[in-house]
């Protein structure tokens, strides 16, 4: 049981895939600039990648290594595109906001990596716990990425009000570039900064 | 390993795609209703706001129901479209611009020259929704207005008091400006300042401007001055540019003329 724990907590900070393999990290520009498109983002990879890497352990005896990945990209697909009409269907105004890049979700290099790495060649159980471990490492970027930019951005959190704005009589001059999809490499990169000054060890060698 | 063979490949693959498409298919299936419901209600919703109808904790439907009747006109005439004129695509209740635009019949192409919001094409019959009070007169326009904003197309209303002057309202329903900058088109306060501003003189005289910054309200012009949204040059030329088409001569003025006539007359 122990295992399963480090399975599934392992890649949040220990092994986190946009922080320590840098992968994901186009759609983790394009959709934190709002806490809510952040939240159900990274609820919609981690549906995307729990399933398909339980569906593609569930086969991975009898897939033939030739048409491979054409296999993986065929499961993963499927379930980008039913996470997608389920979004339309129950957060509509989520959906508009996130346009195209739940449809990307697909390219997202995190789940194909995931399928070729783990699922696999494991059993279907640790497979599906290692997709929401997964996808909990880039809801953890997602999310942290999109509080700062929401907050400092556009004073808000969730949409409610937090720093009340110049522009509605209040205070706080908001930082237009933080909602600008550069800001969030300036804060990946501080969050990276941060996680490998706390481990050491995720720090590369240098040649 | 026995699992190379080709007829393992072929059997293997086409499982896969046999199982996925079934999914694929029964999502879409299931959840149709729920999003096309979604996207009618998301209309209705922005027709209420443009006219100024939405309440909190009331359903939206119907309040729609109860106070907006759509029609179909002929942008060229002005004239409103008789019920037996709307088959097909004209149905108040299916009309859609997109398809519309496109369509060989009830489609147009804008000469460049004129195209000033950019979008190529216009419908020759625009919905139209007018919010009637409890005698069953006309209080306000709602109008649909569409043009090119930084990134795409910008879609939304524009609502005009019944003096066809005075703007009542202003919403977009659908765009992909950048959010925080252009995307600001969506503050309700920036919604809020084109209420009360005159657009258009008696005459038919278009005044509405939509500015660069902010708009110094001590002088005489500006009741008809919108500000400017700031960090998006582009997006506020785009509604500028719209907003002056759709209201004018390739727009809306002649049924805007019509109903002048025929409110003088009556």
């Amino acid at each position: 049981m122990a295992k399963m724990k480090e399975v599934l907590l392992d890649p949040i900070f220990k092994n986190n895939p946009i922080a320590l393999q840098v992968l994901g990290v186009c759609s983790a520009l394009a959709v934190t600039s709002k806490m809510e498109t952040s939240v159900v983002m990274s609820l919609a990879v981690i549906f995307v990648m729990a399933l398909s890497s339980t569906a593609l352990s569930l086969i991975r005896n009898h897939i033939p290594s030739s048409v491979r990945i054409i296999v993986e990209m065929t499961v993963i697909a499927s379930m980008v595109i039913i996470a997608d009409q389920l979004i339309k269907a129950f957060a509509y105004d989520v959906s508009k906001q996130l346009s195209v890049y739940v449809g990307l979700i697909i390219t997202n290099c995190i789940i194909m990596g995931r399928a070729e790495a783990y699922a696999l060649k494991q059993p279907p159980g640790k497979s599906f716990i290692d997709g929401i471990g997964n996808g909990l490492g880039y809801s953890f970027v997602l999310i942290a990425v999109g509080f700062v930019r929401e907050l400092f951005g556009s004073g808000k959190f969730f949409g409610i009000e937090i720093l009340p704005l110049v522009n509605d009589g209040g205070w706080y001059v908001p930082n237009g570039m933080l909602l600008l999809p550069a800001s969030a490499f300036f804060l990946i990169g501080l969050l990276i900064w941060g996680i490998r000054v706390w481990k050491p060890e995720q720090v590369e060698e240098e040649n | 390993m026995q699992n190379d063979g080709i007829k393992k490949i072929i059997t293997v693959s086409l499982g896969v795609c046999l199982v996925c498409s079934i999914f694929v298919c029964s999502a879409a299936v299931f959840l149709k209703p729920m999003q096309t419901a979604n996207k009618e209600l998301d209309k209705i919703k922005n027709i209420l706001v443009a006219g100024d109808l939405m309440k909190d904790g009331e359903d939206p439907v119907k309040i729609y129901n109860e106070k907006i009747e759509a029609a179909i006109i002929e942008v060229a005439t002005g004239e409103i479209l008789p019920e037996e004129k709307c088959v097909d695509e004209l149905n108040v209740d299916t009309y859609d611009i997109k398809v519309i635009e496109k369509h060989p019949k009830y489609g147009m192409a804008i000469p460049a020259d004129k195209d000033t919001p950019g979008i190529g094409k216009m419908p020759k019959f625009m919905i139209i929704y007018m919010v009637k009070d409890a005698d069953g007169a006309v209080e306000k326009y709602i109008l649909p207005l569409y043009g090119k904003g930084l990134w795409g197309t910008m879609y939304g209303f524009i609502a005009m008091d019944k003096d066809l002057m005075t703007v009542a309202g202003f919403t977009f329903y659908e765009h992909v400006e950048t959010p925080g900058l252009g995307g600001e088109v969506d503050n309700p306060k920036w919604k809020n300042s084109w209420k009360g501003k005159k657009a258009i003189a008696a005459d038919g005289t278009i005044l509405i401007n939509v500015i660069k910054g902010i708009v110094d309200k001590t002088r005489p012009e500006a009741i008809s001055q919108i500000d400017g949204l700031s960090g998006s040059t582009l997006t506020t030329r785009g509604i500028d540019n719209l907003v002056k088409f759709w209201l004018g001569e390739n727009g809306y003025a002649k049924f805007f003329a019509k109903l002048r006539k025929d409110g003088s007359n009556g």
